[in-house]
């Protein structure tokens, strides 16, 4: 059975975000990528889901051409190959344009399984996965903290499986769900630990097969309906008091603030 | 055109946050000059019917109640809610369909959307009308960018609130009670293809993060577990717990029942000390309550000193042993 990773490539996580000159989009130009860690870990769910069960992991992306580079290392930890659908404007697309697109290359697949991450560390809208299986006619589930396949699962007719998947709730409440295959799974951050790609993986990784596509080789068009109008800080709710000074002067001055002005202590 | 409040509940028990919504839905048909309804969905066949949740909800200022029951309904699938609610949607044929930002809603909302051709606007932080337009305020990048958004096409328009974003206690009340309507839909079992376990939890909940009075939390600026003693004597050096964000428990640094955010527990002490945290909204939500909020951090643009009363910015592994000694001076005095 195949494994279909979907990831995306978002500013690195101690990025300095900038408006850019007309207010209505970042400056990428100065920014460094990488990959998305909650799709990461959909990375190493599949990863190891192929390891115990055999099959193979594609590794597919959404993006500028950049996001080459966050497929090469998911080849790098192993996956088989990649498909990339090109395009600079994927940026700032919404969820269901770039859900789409996604629809539109893995109609071409087999799909036993779809990861993806469930959410986006820049957009954070938590929704491509679920559009994604909604487009392609599939059952899903969010937010999974364990998938438990039987012995055999990825040999049999995708069409006859099942799984397991332990779904996390809120406060601290989980549930099991079965689910039919194919189906789409959002994994959560933490499910498993992440691996390194090792310097063989790497050289490996130039000679695997990466599918780039155009939109208009998918024969999509990308419409944006979530339509950003101003881009801006946010305001501060409070008026934070930086206290100043070295080490020891700052949280001195904060014990005292503590002790006087919150009087906690 | 109107407003479709659409609730949320477990066995009989609301989601709080259905509270929220719903305030956020009366005050956005008010602004559209619009009427607002309120749906909630179950199943009457379960011990835990319905009936009972409609008459609560009529007690609010809504022009109408929507009772959908169906047995499918009874125990939530992302399949049976879908289908249920595009045929509520597409009866009641409203402007603006709200949700409660939950995790249920995550699950089956943008699938409710998709289905109908329509974009799901997740997440809102606020929601204001300009020009007879919606305008949706929703964050981006971890929270360090706000983003001002309008959703093109026709109606309807989906969107669900992140918590905290309106009051409960801002609902308004009604006069007489509303009238309550069943919607009648068709839901096949056949049409599910989930088959959901009975809900269970893990830890025992001996950690109650909520009752401490004071709570020192880490967050990925911690860099290391041998790091965690550093803010272990903090914290008893206050007198406080404990805690921490999501990535710090998803190392296992940490249990999870230590966890404070979205995934974890909401909490509001007296004094919520951040270290190393950067204020993304999933851990935000989970403190923002607090009566004093001070945070330590390396980045001065960090979205956690939007709403810190204190705020230093160094380097946490100097700053933090000088302010363990710092209290444990000003304790004494």
């Amino acid at each position: 059975m195949n494994i279909f990773v979907c990831l995306k490539q978002v500013p690195a996580r101690d990025s300095v975000i900038r408006l850019d000159e007309a207010g209505s989009w970042i400056e990428e130009s100065d920014l460094s990528h990488e990959m998305n860690e909650p799709d990461a870990f959909a990375l190493e769910e599949g990863l190891r889901l192929k390891e115990k069960h055999g099959g193979e992991v594609v590794a597919v992306s959404a993006g500028p051409a950049r996001a080459g580079s966050a497929i090469r290392e998911a080849l790098a930890k192993g996956a088989d190959r990649g498909i990339l659908i090109e395009d600079d404007r994927f940026s700032a697309a919404d969820t269901l344009a770039t859900a789409r697109a996604l629809a539109a290359a893995l109609q071409k697949e087999s799909c036993g399984l779809i990861l993806t991450g469930l959410q986006s560390d820049d957009a954070g809208f938590g929704q491509t996965g679920v559009i994604l299986a909604e487009l392609l006619g599939l059952p899903h589930a969010t937010i999974i903290m364990e998938v438990n396949a039987q012995e055999g699962i990825m040999e049999v007719n995708a069409q006859e499986g099942a799984i397991s998947v332990k779904r996390e709730l809120e406060a601290g409440w989980f549930q099991n769900v079965e689910i039919t295959l194919p189906a789409l799974l959002t994994i959560q951050s933490g499910i498993n630990k992440l691996r390194y790609a090792t310097l063989m993986g790497i050289k490996r990784a130039k000679n695997k097969p990466l599918q780039r596509y155009s939109l208009d080789e998918l024969g999509v068009e990308l419409t944006t309906s979530q339509v950003i109008r101003r881009l801006y800080k946010p305001q501060k709710t409070k008026e934070t008091q930086f206290l100043e000074g070295s080490p020891q002067e700052a949280a001195a001055k904060l014990a005292e603030k503590l002790k006087f002005e919150a009087r906690v202590l | 055109m109107s407003v479709l409040v659409v609730t949320e509940q477990q066995a009989g028990k609301w989601h709080k946050m259905s509270w929220e919504a719903l305030a956020a839905g009366q005050q956005i048909a008010a602004a559209l000059s619009a009427e607002v309804s309120v749906a909630v969905l179950g199943s009457n066949r379960t011990a835990s019917g319905i009936d009972a949740l409609a008459q609560e909800l009529a007690g609010n200022q809504v022009s109408r109640v929507l009772t959908v029951e169906h047995e499918l309904l009874g125990r939530y699938t992302p399949d049976g809610y879908s289908s249920a609610l595009r045929q509520v949607v597409e009866k009641v044929a409203p402007r603006l369909v709200l949700f409660p930002h939950t995790y249920q809603v995550r699950d089956f909302g943008p699938k409710l959307a998709t289905s109908m051709g329509r974009p799901f606007l997740s997440d809102a932080i606020a929601v204001r009308v300009e020009e007879g337009e919606l305008v949706f305020v929703r964050q981006l990048f971890q929270g360090k960018m706000n983003a001002d958004v309008s959703l093109a096409g026709d109606p309807p328009y989906f969107a669900s609130i992140q918590s905290g974003a309106f009051r409960p206690d801002s609902l308004k009340k009604a006069e007489t009670a509303a009238g309550i309507e069943n919607v009648a839909v068709s839901v096949e079992a056949g049409e599910i293809r989930t088959k959901p376990g009975e809900w269970f939890r893990e830890s025992k909940g001996e950690v109650d993060l909520t009752s401490a009075e004071i709570i020192v939390s880490v967050g990925r600026g911690i860099k290391d577990p041998e790091n965690i003693p550093l803010a272990e004597e903090l914290a008893k050096a206050l007198g406080g717990e404990i805690a921490a964000s999501r990535p710090i428990c998803d190392n296992g640094w940490l249990p999870l029942e230590r966890q404070v955010g979205s995934s974890g527990q909401s909490v509001s002490p007296k004094l919520y000390l951040a270290l190393g945290i950067s204020g993304a909204i999933q851990h935000v939500v989970g403190m923002k309550g607090s009566k004093t909020i001070a945070a330590i951090n390396q980045d001065a643009s960090a979205p956690i000193f939007e709403i810190a009363d204190y705020g230093i910015v160094g380097n946490l592994f100097e700053v933090v042993p000088a302010l363990t000694e710092a209290v444990k001076r000003a304790k004494e005095e």
